[in-house]
């Protein structure tokens, strides 16, 4: 069936823009924090804050938060399924290396 | 068989198409998870060969082109055609110094013996030799995945320039959008992974 | 009244103001013509895989050399396996059945992405004869196994397995975009009132494939790009001598392949959950649960795949948790079943060959279910893996499911597809015919197994040779079998009686429209306000 009239909902520049320096915010902050030793939490500390940036990317850029529900769930499922695979391969080499 | 004009089902079409390329990174992500368990001292050591102020200025590269295709999108919604043209090839600018700056890297690894299978790369550790494998097959794959988000940008661009994208029509610009914001958001990962595991 | 003829255009007609011919059908956007160009492949490569089997069993039938050197046999199971899960058993339903009857039974003209849909088959008719060109050039066809397991497949075969690998990853793409357009299809392009609860529990099996597909593929695609990068780069992966671990291999592999299983299984379970209602004229028993079940055996097929490891070296704890998942999986298949079987109490039963070759399906996929059974428990696998018993336990759920299920699609929406009816007798015929040969063929080998006879041996001692004696009578009586039931399906398709919209009285909407289709599925956009199984008011149109 065709669509006559879809929800067009436009980000504005200024926006846009707002995000963008929030992202180079984190990406220093990310710099910063890998100068200190946190220990294994050295990995967690990192890729929370990449997660950070990737989240705003998804949500904002790729206009996720502006979509139906059916996308949102679509793509946790997604990043739920990998997260799966790499945590349930941990019962294998976390016990073996 | 006249075409269907489906606004949504083509963001859909084009969504599930990422969730294929999550899927095949993925692979190798689980990968490094794996051998970032197995060899932390040696991805550590490994980690310092790697130019975080290259590593950073991509960085900072593929997060404005994300921008800027952000921005071209909001434009032609807005019917700024040309303003939309103008940023379209500012993301292209951002790929292109994205690529070059990886060339330089390669490049001189390579030059330094640092490669898979080198002889060099062969007499250090074990968990180095996996970092630089890892290495090549994540930014190589990744950096083909650029040179293709580039193709499609351009593909994109000259159909604006034909009037087949239009201020009315435009989601094979959003869809071309949302693979070039899947590669940055690849590139979001690999940074920290390989140039701040050090 | 059969009788009445179509005389309108069907889809295999040349369209008014199109210059027909080939180049119609090959860049066709048609979900029907796509399909019946899939129809011709899979059938294709059916009877080259079913002709790779029956050379391995004629070298089995005595221990020694009987027409083959090793090398030779260690290629044979190779293709037979990449060709019958590549080539035929991923695409089939959904590609050949799915494409012609999705759309239509959802009430819509065609699959949301058409030219897709035509790119799918052009990936997939490239993908086949890059696997042949991998027999003719280069060192020879690969001698790995389907599996293609490191460290063989990477340091050691000189084989020709870096184009075989590409055939795969670009079957692969071909599966994925299939999948993506049929998920597409059915969010976006359901008929008025056709809800998700109104539309056959065929389109629900296809939904979930279509989700595996999306998901499990590209880790397939991502594992043989990793033998090409190990092959020609020498990258060392999974290169013990360069920190790799060879284990990583198989857990990467696995985890597309076991969902895999379940993108063969789905579709069929669903043909049999569209063709059982119609033959016992009842709705459903449980369409919310069968619809459920789908999803939730795609769910969880991708929390299992190291139960195919738990003799690989992999930790202990991994072969609890694994073991233990694998029973769950079994829970939402179990409830088909049951549902299934409860459909025909009191139902009003017409054993037509459609019906006889679903019977023999839940029969089957039973069997094989259950020895699945003794395989997820990790302590009886200890003894069972690699052993005949799993050669026989797969053959059991994908041949006897996957290949039955095709089986009764086939005799079921044949009258649909070519406007005519096979001969019924011959058709029940070869179906007891088929089912005696498997059973001889592939029950000795859950027998071997136990004792002890290990998978993809070329030769074996003395005392196994009773048992692939009688398995390779069984492969004659199985391939006569299928001979006869594609013979008449032929057969009928050219001298069949003719037939008219319903011949078998269904209810759900390609029921509804002339056989075969025309091009445009429905003159007016159906709304729909009945379930697919209601057929109050619904009559047979017998064939003439």
């Amino acid at each position: 069936m065709t669509e006559h009239h879809e929800e067009h909902h436009t980000v504005s520049y200024r926006f846009n823009t707002i995000i963008w320096g929030i992202l180079l915010c984190l990406t220093a902050v990310t710099v910063i924090a890998a100068q200190f030793d946190f220990g294994f939490l050295n990995v967690v500390v990192a890729l929370t804050i990449a997660t950070v940036k990737a989240g705003l990317v998804i949500l904002f850029f790729m206009h996720l938060k502006y979509e139906k529900p059916l996308f949102k769930i679509i793509v946790f499922i997604t990043f739920f399924l990998l997260a799966i695979a790499i945590g349930f391969t941990f019962f294998d080499i976390g016990y073996r290396y | 068989m006249s075409a269907i004009k489906d606004y949504t089902g083509a963001k859909l079409g084009m969504w599930l198409f990422l969730f294929t390329e999550v899927l095949l990174f993925g692979g190798l992500f689980l990968l490094y998870a794996a051998y970032l368990h197995k060899f932390p001292a040696e991805f550590h050591l490994a980690g310092k060969e790697l130019n975080v102020v290259l590593g950073g200025t991509n960085t900072v590269v593929l997060i404005s082109s994300s921008w800027f295709m952000a921005l071209a999108i909001s434009a032609l919604q807005q019917g700024r055609v040309d303003h939309c043209k103008k940023l379209m090839l500012l993301t292209l600018a951002m790929a292109m110094t994205f690529l070059v700056i990886k060339y330089f890297e390669w490049s001189a690894k390579i030059h330094h013996g640092i490669f898979p299978d080198s002889p060099e790369l062969l007499a250090r550790p074990a968990g180095e030799v996996v970092y630089f494998g890892l290495y090549y097959l994540m930014t190589g794959l990744h950096g083909l995945h650029v040179i293709l988000g580039g193709g499609l940008i351009t593909f994109a661009y000259v159909l604006i320039v034909r009037g087949k994208v239009t201020p009315q029509d435009f989601v094979f610009l959003e869809n071309a959008g949302l693979y070039w914001h899947l590669v940055d958001l690849v590139w979001i990962y690999l940074f920290p992974l390989f140039y701040l595991i050090a | 009244m059969a009788s009445e003829h179509q005389s309108a255009l069907s889809f295999f007609d040349r369209q008014p103001g199109t210059s027909g011919g080939i180049t119609s059908w090959i860049f066709s956007t048609d979900h029907k013509r796509i399909g019946i160009m899939y129809l011709w492949g899979i059938m294709g490569f059916f009877i080259v895989g079913m002709l790779l089997g029956f050379l391995i069993r004629l070298e089995l039938i005595a221990p020694g050399r009987d027409i083959m050197d090793q090398q030779t046999y260690n290629v044979m199971f190779t293709l037979h396996g990449v060709i019958m899960i590549f080539l035929v058993v991923i695409p089939s339903i959904p590609a050949a059945f799915g494409n012609i009857f999705l759309p239509i039974q959802i009430g819509a003209e065609d699959v949301s992405f058409p030219r897709l849909n035509n790119f799918s088959w052009w990936l997939y008719l490239t993908g086949a004869l890059l696997a042949l060109v991998s027999l003719f050039t280069g060192n020879g066809p690969p001698d790995t196994g389907w599996t293609f397991y490191v460290p063989f497949s990477s340091n050691v075969t000189t084989t020709n397995v870096n184009v075989a690998v590409i055939a795969v990853f670009i079957l692969g793409f071909s599966s994925i975009l299939t999948g993506l357009n049929f998920v597409t299809t059915l969010h976006r392009l359901r008929a008025p009132g056709m809800t998700w609860t109104r539309m056959p529990l065929f389109c629900w099996s296809l939904y979930a494939t279509g989700w595996i597909q999306i998901l499990a593929t590209p880790v397939l695609g991502i594992t043989v790009l990793l033998i090409f990068a190990e092959r020609v780069l020498g990258v060392g992966l999974f290169d013990p001598a360069k920190g790799g671990d060879p284990i990583l291999y198989q857990h990467l592999f696995w985890l597309y392949s076991h969902p895999a299983v379940y993108i063969m299984i789905l579709p069929a379970m669903g043909v049999i959950s569209d063709v059982i209602p119609v033959f016992a004229r009842r709705d459903i028993f449980g369409y919310k649960m069968i619809a459920f079940s789908s999803v939730m055996i795609a769910f969880a097929g991708s929390l299992v795949w190291a139960h195919h490891m738990f003799t690989s070296g992999m930790s202990d704890t991994a072969v609890l948790v694994f073991s233990f998942l694998t029973f769950v999986v079994a829970i939402p298949s179990a409830i088909k079943v049951f549902n299934w079987v409860s459909t025909l109490y009191k139902g009003s039963i017409y054993t037509d060959p459609p019906f006889w070759y679903a019977l023999a399906f839940i029969f089957l996929f039973s069997v094989g279910g259950l020895t699945g059974l003794i395989l997820g428990a990790a302590g009886t696998d200890i003894h069972v893996h690699d052993t005949y018993f799993v050669v026989g336990h797969f053959h059991y759920v994908i041949f006897g499911g996957l290949g039955f299920g095709l089986f009764s699609a086939m005799h079921y929406w044949f009258p649909k597809i070519f406007g005519r009816m096979y001969n019924s007798r011959m058709a029940k015929i070869s179906c007891v015919i088929i089912f005696v040969g498997f059973n001889v063929l592939y029950f000795p080998m859950l027998i071997m197994g136990m004792q002890g006879m290990p998978r993809r041996y070329y030769d074996y001692l003395p005392q196994y040779a009773f048992g692939h004696l009688i398995s390779t009578i069984g492969s004659w009586i199985l391939i006569a079998g299928l001979l006869l039931m594609f013979g008449n399906l032929i057969r009928g398709a050219f001298k069949g009686k003719k037939c008219g919209s319903n011949p078998w009285g269904g209810a759900s909407l390609e029921w509804q429209i002339p056989s075969p289709p025309p091009h445009h599925n429905f003159v007016t956009e159906p709304v729909v306000d009945r379930g697919p199984y209601d057929f109050r008011g619904v009559e047979r149109d017998e064939c003439d």
